[in-house]
């Protein structure tokens, strides 16, 4: 029985037993293992251990789910006071709690720091006649049930673009042919196949394959231009739409203002780090740090924002 | 570069003894979490990453190519011993092979589904060496009703050819199809059937009622029924290896499995489970032992056993190719390529050649690998059934509530757990089949979503979803199947009535 003793000393390490440490945070991602809220809970601490800055190490617990609000429910009844608990976080939590009309919200928790950010693209085949955000904008005022639309989640940051786009052109975003799919795979491949007309979704995800000449990103949600594409921001060619998938860090429920304190002077320090950068280059995020009351300030904004158009959508009453 | 000196420096590279001892680490760590109920590949690659930092690409990516593999190999061995499936793809393997080992075939059937995973794994591979581009394409080339009409293919044949009472079936089918409305309906965000719990709201998580249904409910049956007979079986009566009948008998469903899971698995939205029930339907409908099936018919393990494994060398297809991770397992072996600086695409081959070539050749290598671990401890794997069966139902049960609290922590999936057990149970008392109640769970909401998205793109007219020369041709397929057995029947009934003298045995 040796196989059975081997696979239950793996399946003990894969449930997660943490080192014994002398005093390890407590880390929830409200995602599964591999995916964005992972990421941003795991490589933070990756690079404060790396730097010095935090080496008490830390367990992490992956709890996806319904725009990870069920991660967040489990955050924040099991932590609260905790100065030692953070989680990590993003725009769709923010869409999420509104689209799954969750309980516990981001009131609940004690926001921290916004630290990196997705800039979304627009994107169409390359034998598409839509060349610019003129001809979309165009087009979806023709008939805009015949611009078919995929992206990532109903509700999320993609069909959160295309719904300002829409708004922004005086078309109503509920009558969007917005089709969501699970992955970034399916959805590059539909439009690269010709079956959608348009296509939403992260630089990081679409880049390769425009490079490659598959499809043809024709606008970035970025303020200005980025980097290595070759296409406008929707600003730059009239549209007021600003929108960028950021993800960041917030503690438990009611931590103490030392607490806090000490969280952001050691985000502050990990955010100058050579690690950190060198973490934002691998993962393809952009540095999009913002710290403490700032940071309080512009999640207020963004909630406004996102539960005004999710309203418009009608995905939220 | 061309594909054969690639390749050549490839396996200078995959045979040199550090990266064959990865090799082995990777494929005996696959077969291990393969026969783990719950915990995938996908789980333990994620759980490796941070290891990526501390040892070389190379190394790293011939062991995750070898538990990727070995995943895939490892889900046969309980399925056929224990009946208890540790993956969707195992699932249609449990149906035959189980039965074969009750019949103290036990041994025959492992090695029939691990020389199909060798050759299925060798094909796939051999078609990712020099196929991988065209293949790739078909990604592209799949429109939301070419999905659709696939997976209404894959639905009605495996409905047609299961189970023995055509009303137990359905009941079982349509309790799978409920069981997957639940949660947030991805298209419009409402809620359905989730009962204001948010662990519903993702819906019901497949490895958990898959899980419960074959271990929980195998053991509760087998508890139950402890004490009445106690059954008098040598596990080893059909001796340890094949007979040169069964190699008759498998070597082209190995060839069929692999024919439909290579393709399919390259698809973003195929996945390994339709090959699969494919696989199974056609072996089932070819085999010239029709009586077997249902009983323990060895080409109902060799054929979906392929399939299984010809899908998971599919996988990597469009992700070696264009970058694409089409299954949760590719899309942490893109984060892993990430977290080296590398974009798996077409710029791939051309800038890390002997990486992706080391790949490929550590696919080979761990392949056979795989079967030399195997093959000689199939006889070694079947005695696992000569362990008293109070022992060996309760470590099952351990197992199967330590693999799903790993996978997601929630107790109200022990909960669920226990509820569909008891359900699986009672289906086996009743007689009811098992595998409709998964195909209905995992096709369901596949074609849904990819029905409602085709829709949604024809702006609701109908007649999109016949609109490719692919979706007409699967569709009409579709119908055939429905139609032509019933036109059958219709006929014999109609001419043997009155003859009933004439009747043969059908």
């Amino acid at each position: 029985m040796i196989r059975t003793v081997f696979a239950a000393a793996l399946s003990v390490s894969l449930a997660g037993l943490a080192p014994a440490f002398a005093d390890p945070a407590v880390v929830m991602a409200p995602g599964g293992a591999g995916g964005g809220y992972d990421a941003m809970a795991r490589l933070p601490f990756d690079a404060m251990a790396k730097e010095g800055i935090f080496t008490d190490g830390a367990t992490f617990t992956n709890k996806g789910g319904a725009g990870g609000t069920i991660g967040l429910a489990e955050f924040v009844g099991a932590n609260k006071g905790n100065d030692n608990a953070v989680m990590s976080m993003g725009v769709i939590m923010v869409g999420g709690i509104l689209l799954n009309n969750s309980p516990v919200t981001l009131d609940d928790v004690t926001p921290l720091v916004r630290l990196s950010n997705d800039t979304g693209v627009i994107a169409v085949a390359t034998d598409s006649p839509i060349k610019t955000v003129d001809d979309l904008v165009a087009a979806l005022k023709a008939d805009i049930g015949a611009v078919s639309i995929s992206g990532g989640s109903a509700g999320g940051v993609d069909h959160i673009v295309m719904a300002l786009i829409a708004k922004e052109a005086g078309l109503d975003p509920s009558k969007l042919n917005y089709i969501p799919y699970d992955s970034g795979a399916e959805s590059v491949t539909a439009l690269g196949g010709g079956a959608v007309t348009l296509a939403v979704s992260g630089v990081s995800e679409f880049k390769p394959m425009a490079d490659a000449g598959r499809i043809r990103i024709i606008a970035v949600t970025s303020e200005g231009r980025f980097d290595g594409i070759d296409a406008p921001s929707l600003k730059e060619a009239g549209l007021n739409v600003v929108v960028g998938n950021w993800r960041g860090i917030v503690g438990a429920p009611g931590m103490s203002p030392e607490g806090r304190q000490m969280w952001l002077d050691r985000f502050a320090k990990m955010h100058e780090s050579a690690a950190w950068k060198e973490t934002l280059a691998k993962q393809g995020w952009e540095d999009a740090y913002l710290s403490g009351d700032d940071f309080v300030a512009f999640l207020g904004e963004e909630k406004t924002r996102i539960a005004a158009i999710l309203k418009d959508v009608g995905l939220v009453k | 570069m061309d594909s054969v000196t690639g390749l050549m420096n490839g396996f200078a590279v995959a045979l040199q003894p550090q990266n064959l001892m990865w090799a082995f680490v990777g494929t005996f760590l696959g077969t291990a979490i393969g026969v783990l109920p719950g915990i995938g590949p996908a789980l333990t690659i994620a759980l490796l990453l941070p290891v990526t930092v501390y040892i070389e690409p190379t190394a790293a990516f011939i062991m995750f190519a070898g538990i990727f593999y070995g995943a895939m190999y490892g889900g046969s061995t309980t399925s056929i011993l224990l009946n208890t499936p540790g993956e969707s793809g195992a699932m249609m393997t449990a149906l035959e092979g189980n039965k074969m080992a009750r019949q103290g075939r036990g041994a025959a059937a492992l090695c029939t589904a691990a020389i199909g995973s060798f050759v299925a794994g060798t094909i796939g591979t051999l078609g990712i060496t020099f196929l991988a581009p065209p293949i790739a394409e078909l990604a592209f080339i799949f429109k939301p009703q070419d999905y659709f009409a696939l997976m209404l293919l894959a639905f009605l044949s495996v409905s047609v050819v299961m189970g023995t009472s055509k009303v137990r079936g359905f009941i079982a089918l349509f309790l799978g199809l409920s069981l997957g409305l639940v949660g947030i309906d991805k298209q419009t965000g409402l809620q359905r059937l989730t009962f204001g719990v948010p662990d519903l709201m993702d819906g019901v998580e497949m490895t958990v009622v898959l899980v419960s249904l074959f271990a929980i409910g195998e053991t509760l049956y087998v508890a139950s029924r402890f004490g009445l007979h106690k059954p008098n079986l040598n596990p080893l009566a059909g001796g340890i290896w094949m007979t040169k009948e069964d190699w008759k008998r498998s070597w082209k469903p190995w060839l069929r499995g692999t024919a439909f899971g290579f393709p399919i698995g390259a698809l973003p939205a195929g996945g390994a489970e339709i090959p699969t029930f494919l696989s199974y339907t056609v072996e089932r409908k070819l085999t010239r032992h029709p009586e077997e099936f249902g009983h323990g018919a060895i080409e109902g393990v060799a054929g979906p056993e392929a399939a299984n494994n010809a899908a998971a060398a599919g996988v990597l297809v469009p992700l070696l190719t264009l970058g694409l991770p089409t299954s949760a397992t590719a899309a942490i072996l893109l984060a892993a390529f990430q977290n080296y600086g590398l974009q798996p695409g077409p710029m791939l081959f051309i800038n890390s050649g002997d990486l992706v070539w080391g790949l490929i050749a550590s696919l080979y290598v761990g392949n056979l690998m795989l079967l030399v671990l195997n093959l000689p401890l199939a006889g070694l794997w079947v005695r696992l059934l000569f362990i008293p069966r109070p022992y060996l139902y309760a470590g099952i049960l351990i197992f199967s509530l330590v693999g799903i609290w790993g996978v997601s922590n929630s107790w109200v999936d022990l909960v669920m757990m226990f509820g569909v057990g008891l359900l699986g149970y009672m289906m086996r008392v009743y007689d009811f089949p098992i595998a409709p109640v998964l195909i209905g769970l995992i096709l369901g909401p596949m074609a849904e979503i990819q029905l409602r998205r085709a829709l949604s793109i024809g702006q609701g007219d109908p007649t999109i979803l016949v609109s490719t020369p692919l979706s007409a041709v699967l569709m009409t397929v579709s119908v055939l199947i429905v139609l032509v057995p019933a036109a059958l029947h219709w006929r014999r009934t109609r001419k043997i009535a009155p003859l009933p003298e004439d009747r043969s045995p059908v």
